[in-house]
């Protein structure tokens, strides 16, 4: 796969559900060819940035540009070549292998016509041997542990074989043992590949350690965004999540690890 | 131990789930063709299979001619044709609904063309190919109703079966009061239509049938893998690159129509496009919405449940909605009861 750059950037962008604006004027650039993390509290938008740059959700103001290009202007399927988007839940259909999910993954790279062929067998195979799921291929999705069905998720956006790679919450309901390997997975494949990995996250540690570049948004709009060893520090912790902390180097990444205050122990 | 490469396994994964369906698509063909065989061969109006043949093969003597080519055969075809349509209409509302109750017998559709045919006989006095036009409309005509009622920036499937269970309900009481408004031989008429009959079917209802069939069932087919990508949601359809709502639309016309198409020339045939998916999704067994196996299913269903209720002791011949859905309601609540233990609802 090529390292292509691709550029993605929202300006002044509006999201809105039913009318009621999430997302607030936001503008962002995602650094290409590198691992970006959105964090915030709950309802803070940023799974709804992320939904508004995969075009699932349009914008009522502003616009979100791929390679300068109005993403509302390219045909879906040229889209899903480019930039692939990993919903939060995402339906695993009755009864559906693993490789047959995976597979699921190069729609785009079919045409009416041009039906399955053997780069499909090989982006399948690779996809499931880099997310560790070859030897589960044959088994029903249903059957499978949390942890797994997470992988095999990736595995079918890793087989789309986009540039742009974003995930919605990739670690919920996993341990921390598979939350790690969830994390490194999408490391070696920014590393190895140069894909362009936009994750929003829950855990502030994790998105510390594992973040080129980090966004932290409160109320719809961004409160800091950099690399995260320079722009986490306290007061800006405290300003995002209304929470008092500690921040000490991470001893294993010595990035900043965030210790929160709570009332019992200042 | 075997060296196989990794795109290998998945290459032959995908070989041995085709080959399954395939071959479970193989068995169902030939249940088809010999419940063709038995049907027209046993039955009233006997006739020895080598002569069905022979008369199949235009070399028939008058009477066989008459029996089989202008009685047997489009009956058995209006059969076949009705459980096809029928089977893959119910597997496409289930699988794009993602409700096991979304079919087209439950959700208002059959409901809306009986309620149109059943106008047409009790307040015009009409029959024959018009009732069966006008079915199709009042079909289309209730789909389009209820997807305008259900919209809201999009259409989702546990909206759209609550419209549609609430669209049947206004329909049967139409359908209600024309019956209880209507002189007693047309009100025979009217529910001889609405139980599902292929009593008298001939050839002026199969060749329609068949050519819709024939423009709906190449669509479906070029749908079909939509289909297979719009079952994880929407989000995640979207992703790869479908365009989710003109492919929900255009599968749900094709659905419509058929079972339209199908309810025209037979009457709603009772649960057979609510049982086909099911069991053709258990058969085939290779997580697709396995269209052309329910299909079959349906087919199968319903050639053999025509023949049984011509040949059952009693009255000379009962409707085929009767045995469908004395077979089916049972089905059905064997299906509500599992799926409650199983957790999931429906």
């Amino acid at each position: 796969m090529m390292t292509a750059e691709h550029s993605l950037r929202a300006d002044a962008v509006r999201l809105a559900y039913d009318g009621r604006e999430v997302v607030r004027g936001l503008t962002a650039r995602i650094p290409p060819g590198s691992i970006t993390m959105i964090v915030g509290p709950n309802a803070c938008g940023k799974s709804t940035l992320l939904r508004g740059m995969a075009r699932l959700l349009n914008p009522v103001g502003g616009a979100v540009y791929l390679d300068e290009k109005v993403i509302a202007d390219y045909p879906n399927r040229e889209l899903a070549k480019v930039l692939g988007i990993l919903p939060q839940t995402p339906v695993a259909p009755e009864g559906i292998t693993v490789a047959d999910l995976v597979g699921r993954g190069r729609y785009p790279h079919q045409g009416w016509f041009r039906r399955w062929t053997a780069e499909d067998d090989a982006a399948v195979a690779e996809a499931l041997a880099a997310t560790d799921t070859l030897e589960v291929a044959a088994r029903p999705v249903e059957e499978l542990s949390g942890g797994q069905r997470q992988r095999v998720w990736i595995a079918m956006a890793l087989a789309q074989r986009t540039d742009l790679l974003l995930l919605d919450e990739p670690t919920t309901y996993l341990d921390v043992t598979h939350q790690v390997e969830v994390l490194d997975l999408l490391t070696d494949l920014n590393r190895t590949q140069g894909t362009t990995v936009v994750v929003v996250l829950h855990d502030l540690n994790l998105a510390c350690r594992y973040a080129d570049h980090l966004i932290a948004m409160r109320a719809g709009e961004i409160v800091v965004e950099g690399d995260p060893r320079r722009v986490v520090t306290a007061d800006v912790i405290e300003r995002v999540f209304g929470m008092s902390c500690r921040i000490v180097p991470d001893p294993v990444s010595a990035t900043p690890m965030i210790v929160p205050i709570g009332r019992h122990h200042c | 131990m075997i060296d196989t490469s990794a795109p290998e396994v998945v290459a032959r994964g995908r070989a041995r789930a085709r080959r399954r369906s395939n071959l479970v698509a193989l068995v169902l063909a030939a249940v088809l063709v010999a419940g063709a065989a038995v049907a027209l061969s046993l039955g009233r109006g006997f006739v020895p299979l080598d002569d069905v043949l022979s008369t199949l093969a235009g070399q028939g003597s008058r009477s066989t001619n008459y029996v089989i080519l202008e009685l047997k055969l489009p009956r058995v075809l209006a059969a076949v044709l009705v459980g096809l349509a029928f089977g893959v209409s119910g597997a496409i509302f289930q699988t794009l609904l993602g409700n096991p109750l979304a079919s087209p017998d439950v959700i208002g559709i059959s409901t809306g063309a009986s309620a149109a045919a059943v106008l047409c006989i009790v307040a015009f006095g009409l029959s024959g190919t018009v009732v069966s036009v006008v079915a199709l409309a009042g079909a289309l005509a209730t789909a389009a109703v209820m997807y305008l009622l259900t919209w809201r920036g999009g259409v989702t499937g546990s909206r759209l079966v609550l419209v549609g269970i609430g669209v049947a309900a206004i329909l049967l009481g139409v359908v209600s009061y024309l019956m209880t408004r209507a002189q007693v031989a047309t009100a025979q008429d009217a529910l001889v239509w609405l139980t599902g009959s292929l009593n008298g079917r001939g050839w002026d209802d199969v060749w329609p049938l068949a050519v819709l069939l024939a423009l709906l069932l190449p669509a479906v087919a070029a749908l079909s893998r939509v289909l297979n990508v719009l079952r994880m949601g929407d989000d995640s359809a979207k992703g790869l690159g479908v365009s989710v709502e003109p492919s929900r639309l255009g599968l749900l016309v094709c659905a419509v129509a058929l079972a339209g198409a199908a309810t025209a020339a037979a009457g709603p045939v009772a649960f057979v496009a609510l049982l086909a998916a099911p069991i053709g999704r258990r058969l085939a067994r290779d997580g697709t919405p396995a269209l052309l196996v329910s299909g079959l299913v349906g087919a199968a269903v319903v050639l053999l449940a025509d023949f049984a209720a011509q040949n059952l002791p009693g009255l000379p011949q009962y409707p085929v909605g009767v045995l469908t859905g004395s077979v089916g309601a049972p089905y059905l609540l064997w299906l509500l009861a599992r799926a409650n233990r199983a957790g999931k609802g429906g």
